[in-house]
């Protein structure tokens, strides 16, 4: 689809109030135009002997016809406007889905406030193109070639010079918008900088206040605010002119209107009332003429977003969630790796993995930072595609079972929790949406959170982030913890998610998982032998290939890695002993 | 979002006059009162030329168009008309229109020139004060000390600079010109009209009151749905920017159809809100125009009456039409300042509250000048007891000295207060008890600048500046040259990868030092001491494991750095221990151990097991 296709897709949705909106525009064109008639009239009439009575009938037209006029404007921005919130609305809505099916590969190159902007800002230019900028092109074609016409009845000569002002104005409108908000764009950019500059100096205040560097700062900072000062001066002498020519230009015809149509009252040709009509006109035609030039730079701004928009749109997600066959119930959840070797950019991450679990057995995986762990873990998420063939549940490759299944029995804790600025129960119940409030708590209390949860106001239902409280690193772990076990997942993934833990809640975590581990198949990431030391079987990672495997015991025997590891964290234990 | 709302909150209470901030926020205008009161004399200027245009038709058409057969000139036109003809100028009808239109051009010029005279003069005074605001608190941000920093987000910190400062600008610029300009406008046509005729310029003023009133409801109803619409858009912001940051999340829970139900709720709750705000649009501008259309049949019957009874000329009718356009913009714009005035009132206040908060550790002007110190003798830290919060200690009674070209290692546990000794030394914070002393002087009676110099500081953490790599070394001190940059770098060895760079030196830097590797980070963080050159080095080593080919090139550089320098090193390394003079352990806030390398491994104590937990790993490699 081409992005102009895409827009005429939602505005064919908003048809027929577009429709609707489009008539409403004629009617208050056409009122509008029927006033500066009845005045000039009125003023006619004056030259004649005229009652009081024959004046207020011409005052009561007047305000009927600005009544009609007022009630159309009102349908017309109502109906126009509503539509194209409708369409932004529409629009956003799609854009959100599309983006939640795009690969997580795709994120890591995308910065979030860029597709945040799109999202809103670019939208909004949109959303401008297609309210607004439609709706006052249409009423200020109208208008001017309304009054145009009217001008051009009372004195053909006279509706001819006022026409030369059309594209004069509409030209220095669009001129000085443009330049206006391209210059006013650099200036805020250029303030963007400065913001930056300003954040590292606070974020940085200790390196500066140790390298003496706070005069230098200031000095710098100075000199950034004097360019921005400059940058400023530009857009200040654009405006400054802009504003005031407008106002001259308008002025001037004005008085060339006067001019000519004074010369021809005295001559007789025309009519002082047709006069005050003429120019009762020219001042109806200034308003959209003025609009006619900011409309074009909204459709260019429009277009513009309408492609950054588009951009986003052409991306298709390279495996759909509901591609392949289903796996019959029920599903034992046997994980079988076979010959495992995968590359990231190039760079080999895992080489050879060759590894068995069977339903209700625990592997423990543990291995230096960048050895793999995570990788092999994503692998089995399918959030990166694994090479076909390589792993198997219940015997079938991954690769051919439909993603959303798959992860439907999956309950992954992963490295960092994230977790969502809600209530903690909302965030647990993310796991499965049909959890009850006992299910959750139950998972909140198998994850260790309860004696936490009654120190929060609100306990469970306390809001966490930046409206709620602040959760410690473990207690977001453990949040994440129960959101994964109130899946009741087949197989259970934990990505290292206990490292922010205590080593006494840890074990008491750990013990209350031993019942939760029947019948699944559970994998452990873990720097700490604590957390691996009870699984059946233990695998080390190094540089992508697993160079020790067996039971906890029969790894310490072999005096590796795992051994060293081990050691180490006995000792650091002791040490906390020590007051 | 947390401060944006909390700023909206604040602004409710916030009152849109307050005598003691305003004369404060004069203040700024002193340096520039000349061209302050320049401007408001351009203001009156300005909207003279700008009410002229219409009275000049009004007389033209009166003296010399004459409509009208058999009627005379009446009131302002006779008058004028009678000063013309008493100082000798009659002009046949023709060149009397000549001259009234080149009259008016003449105002439409004058007018431009003034106008933009005054919007140069008086936006550019705005940028001026704002430039001398940002100065100051930037200024005194740059006083205040670190612990400040410990307890202030620096979200919070930026606004101040940046958009409580803006909101300030309006103040300066749009806000006391424009309201001194619709008001002299509006007072211009009040007298014009009365002077032309008071009976009719009473009538058209009757539908003041209802402009006013409208707008006032337009402008409250229009502020409620735009918080309303802001607050919901910052909602939508928040949400995007979660559900980006954690769309993996999102996808491995298969909660994309539940998600999308959740934004969809936000996006209805902000849609309805613009379509609420569209009511006060599509009300008021059709509102407005109804008045003033009454505005214009109330001229039509009761000024055309006149007309006929011959108490008001044709050229008044006209010029009353044209005035009735006018006069209802500047009431309606006024009625928004009210607004800018708020902001304003509430900006300035969180302002002067950050510039009066108090610097609470001060330099002292005290002793030694820059000049007076050549070199460190000693350092020597005297029973100091240390705590960020209450008594919460996180140095327990601290005592060691260090002598000029030792080498003293740091070693314990995270938290055991190793890094508080180094910002202690630095006078980032003050103890509580004890004393420090620097060649046998008291730091407190130190120059901040002359103390500093004494140190350069390698952290753990390296922070990155953005700008090109010989910047971030020199922190773009102008007094490090180009090439003692060059040669810092070469002597750490960082002079290898730096000259791989497309730029070399000048290969800018991103957002926090992304591309650099962990290894080259350091090294840089080692050339941007070595270019400072400072009598003593305060190294904090990191512990992140690198490979073995930039650990080697890390552990030569150390070796450079250390030689020949007085030395505090919170250590990891084996070999930078091993060859320290003293070794303090460090445990729970206290000094439980110290000694050599040798003497600590004899003693069977903390030492002793740390080194096994840390350092075995290194003995095996």
């Amino acid at each position: 689809m081409t992005p102009t296709r895409r827009l005429l897709h939602y505005f064919n949705r908003y048809k027929v109030p577009l429709i609707l909106g489009g008539l409403c525009v004629i009617g208050s064109a056409a009122f509008s135009l029927l006033k500066p008639l009845i005045i000039g009239n009125a003023v006619n009439e004056l030259a004649k002997a005229v009652t009081r009575g024959t004046l207020i009938r011409y005052g009561l037209l007047l305000i009927g016809a600005a009544a009609f006029e007022g009630l159309f404007l009102y349908l017309q921005r109502w109906i126009i406007i509503g539509a194209s919130r409708r369409v932004e609305y529409d629009m956003r809505n799609d854009f959100y889905a599309h983006l939640q099916k795009l690969p997580l590969s795709y994120y890591q190159d995308q910065r979030t406030g860029d597709l945040m902007s799109r999202a809103t800002n670019d939208l909004s230019s949109v959303r401008m193109l297609i309210g607004p900028a439609v709706m006052y092109t249409l009423s200020s074609v109208l208008v001017v070639t309304g009054a145009f016409v009217m001008m051009a009845r009372i004195d053909r000569q006279m509706a001819l010079t006022a026409l030369v002002a059309v594209p004069i104005l509409a030209t220095v409108v669009k001129f000085f918008g443009q330049r206006i908000h391209d210059r006013f764009k650099d200036v805020q950019d250029y303030f963007g900088d400065v913001s930056a500059r300003v954040q590292e100096n606070l974020s940085g205040i200790r390196v500066v206040r140790a390298f003496t560097q706070e005069q230098n700062e200031i000095e710098n900072f100075k000199r950034m605010n004097r360019i921005y000062v400059g940058k400023n001066r530009s857009v200040i002498k654009l405006s400054a002119t802009f504003y005031p020519l407008l106002h001259g230009l308008i002025g001037v015809m004005f008085v060339i209107i006067f001019f000519m149509g004074s010369r021809r009252i005295i001559t007789g040709q025309l009519s002082i009332g047709a006069f005050v009509a003429f120019q009762f006109y020219l001042g109806r035609m200034i308003w959209p003429l003025i609009a006619l030039g900011w409309v074009i730079n909204l459709f260019q701004r429009g277009m513009a977003s309408m492609l950054r928009l588009h951009e986003v749109w052409v991306v298709e997600p390279e495996v759909l969630p509901e591609e392949g066959t289903p796996l019959e119930a029920p599903i034992r959840g046997d994980l079988e790796i076979r010959h495992l070797t995968f590359s990231y950019d190039g760079r080999p991450v895992l080489k050879g993995i060759n590894l068995g679990v069977r339903h209700g057995q625990t592997i423990g995986i543990v291995g230096r930072t960048g050895s793999g762990k995570s990788t092999l873990l994503s692998l089995i998420t399918r959030t990166f595609e694994p090479p076909p063939g390589t792993i198997f549940i219940d015997g079938r490759p991954i690769d051919t079972i439909p993603q959303r299944q798959l992860r439907d029995w999956i309950g992954m804790v992963p490295q960092e929790s994230f977790l969502f600025s809600e209530s903690i129960a909302e965030n647990i119940r993310f796991g499965r949406a049909d959890a009850s409030d006992e299910e959750i708590s139950g998972s909140a209390d198998l994850a260790g959170l309860t004696d936490d949860a009654a120190t929060f106001p609100l306990g469970l239902k306390t809001v966490i982030g930046e409206r709620g409280i602040t959760l410690s690193g473990g207690q977001k772990q453990r949040t994440a913890m129960a959101r994964a076990l109130v899946r009741e997942p087949v197989i259970l993934i934990l990505d290292d998610s206990l490292s922010a833990v205590d080593t006494a809640t840890e074990e008491r975590i750990l013990r209350a998982l031993r019942g939760v581990r029947k019948g699944r198949t559970v994998l452990i990431v873990s720097h700490r032998v604590s957390s691996v030391k009870d699984a059946d079987h233990i695998i080390v990672l190094e540089e992508g290939a697993i160079v020790e495997r067996g039971t906890h015991e029969s790894l310490l025997d072999k005096g590796g890695y795992y051994a060293d590891m081990y050691r180490r964290q006995t000792i650091e234990a002791e040490l906390e002993e020590i007051a | 979002m947390a401060d944006s709302i909390e700023r909206h909150e604040e602004e409710k209470g916030a009152k849109a006059f307050d005598p003691h901030l305003t004369m404060r926020l004069l203040k700024y205008l002193r340096p520039y009162r000349v061209r302050a009161t320049f401007a408001v004399v351009l203001v009156i200027v300005s909207s003279l030329f700008e009410i002229a245009g219409p009275a000049i038709t009004a007389v033209a058409i009166d003296l010399y168009v004459k409509p009208l057969r058999g009627s005379h000139p009446l009131g302002v036109s006779a008058t004028i008309g009678g000063w013309l003809a008493a100082h000798g100028f009659n002009f046949d009808p023709l060149t009397g229109i000549n001259v009234a239109a080149t009259l008016y051009v003449a105002t439409l010029v004058g007018g431009f020139a003034v106008l933009y005279t005054q919007m140069v003069l008086m936006n550019l005074m705005g940028q001026y004060v704002m430039y001398d605001m940002r100065k100051q608190i930037f200024g005194h941000l740059q006083r205040l000390d670190v612990q400040f920093f410990d307890r202030n987000p620096v979200g919070r910190l930026m606004t101040r600079v940046t958009t409580d400062v803006d909101a300030l600008n309006d103040l300066f610029t749009a806000g006391f010109v424009a309201i001194f300009g619709d008001i002299f406008v509006l007072a211009g046509i009040v007298v014009v009209l009365f002077w032309m005729n008071w009976r009719l310029a009473l009538v058209l003023f009757s539908i003041t009151p209802f402009i006013v009133l409208v707008s006032i409801w337009f402008r409250r109803g229009a502020r409620v749905t735009y918080r309303q619409v802001r607050a919901r858009i910052a909602a939508i912001n928040a949400f995007l920017q979660e559900h980006i940051s954690g769309m993996a999340t999102v996808q491995l829970f298969n909660r994309e159809a539940k998600e999308a139900e959740k934004f969809d709720e936000l996006n209805v709750r902000h849609r309805d809100a613009n379509i609420d705000s569209i009511f006060y649009y599509a009300v008021f501008y059709p509102v407005i125009g109804l008045i003033e259309t009454v505005g214009i049949a109330l001229i039509v019957w009761y000024g055309g009456g006149q007309v006929i009874q011959g108490t008001l000329s044709v050229g008044a009718l006209v010029a009353f039409f044209q005035y009735a356009q006018r006069f209802y913009e500047p009431i309606s714009d006024l009625s928004e300042k009210y607004n800018i005035l708020q902001a304003a009132m509430a900006a300035s206040e969180r302002v002067f509250k950050l510039l009066d908060t108090p610097v609470k550790i001060e330099s002292s002007a005290l002793r030694p000048r820059a000049s007076e110190v050549q070199s460190l003798d000693t350092i020597e830290f005297r029973n100091v007891w240390f705590a960020y919060n209450d008594e919460e200690w996180v140095l327990k009674n601290v005592s060691f000295r260090v002598n000029r070209g030792e080498r003293i290692a740091l070693v314990g546990h995270t938290g055991a207060g190793k890094t508080t000794v180094t910002a202690l030394l630095l006078r980032f914070y003050e103890a509580q008890r004890g004393d420090i002393l620097i060649n046998g002087i008291n730091i407190r009676d130190w120059d901040f600048m002359t103390l500093r110099r004494l140190f350069a500081i390698v952290q753990q953490d390296f922070f990155i500046f953005t700008g090109d790599v010989a910047q971030n070394i020199s922190l773009g001190d102008p007094t490090i040259s180009g090439e003692r940059i060059r040669s810092a770098a070469l002597r750490v060895q960082a002079d290898r990868f730096i000259s791989r760079l497309p730029d070399t030196y000048k290969a800018p830097v991103r957002e926090r030092g992304a591309g650099f590797s962990v290894g080259e980070k350091q090294l840089l963080s080692f050339a941007r001491a070595l270019a400072f050159d400072p009598p003593v080095l305060i190294l904090d080593e990191a512990t992140s494991s690198i490979d073995t080919e930039t650990e080697r090139l890390i552990q030569e550089a150390i070796e450079t750095l250390l030689s020949g320098r007085t030395s505090i090193v919170i250590a990891h390394r084996l070999s930078t221990i091993r060859s320290a003079d003293c070794i303090l352990v460090f445990h729970h806030g206290e000094i439980r151990e110290r000694g050599t390398h040798e003497e600590l491994m004899a003693t069977d104590g903390l030492y002793r097991r740390l080194y096994e937990i840390q350092y075995r790993e290194a003995i095996v490699a």
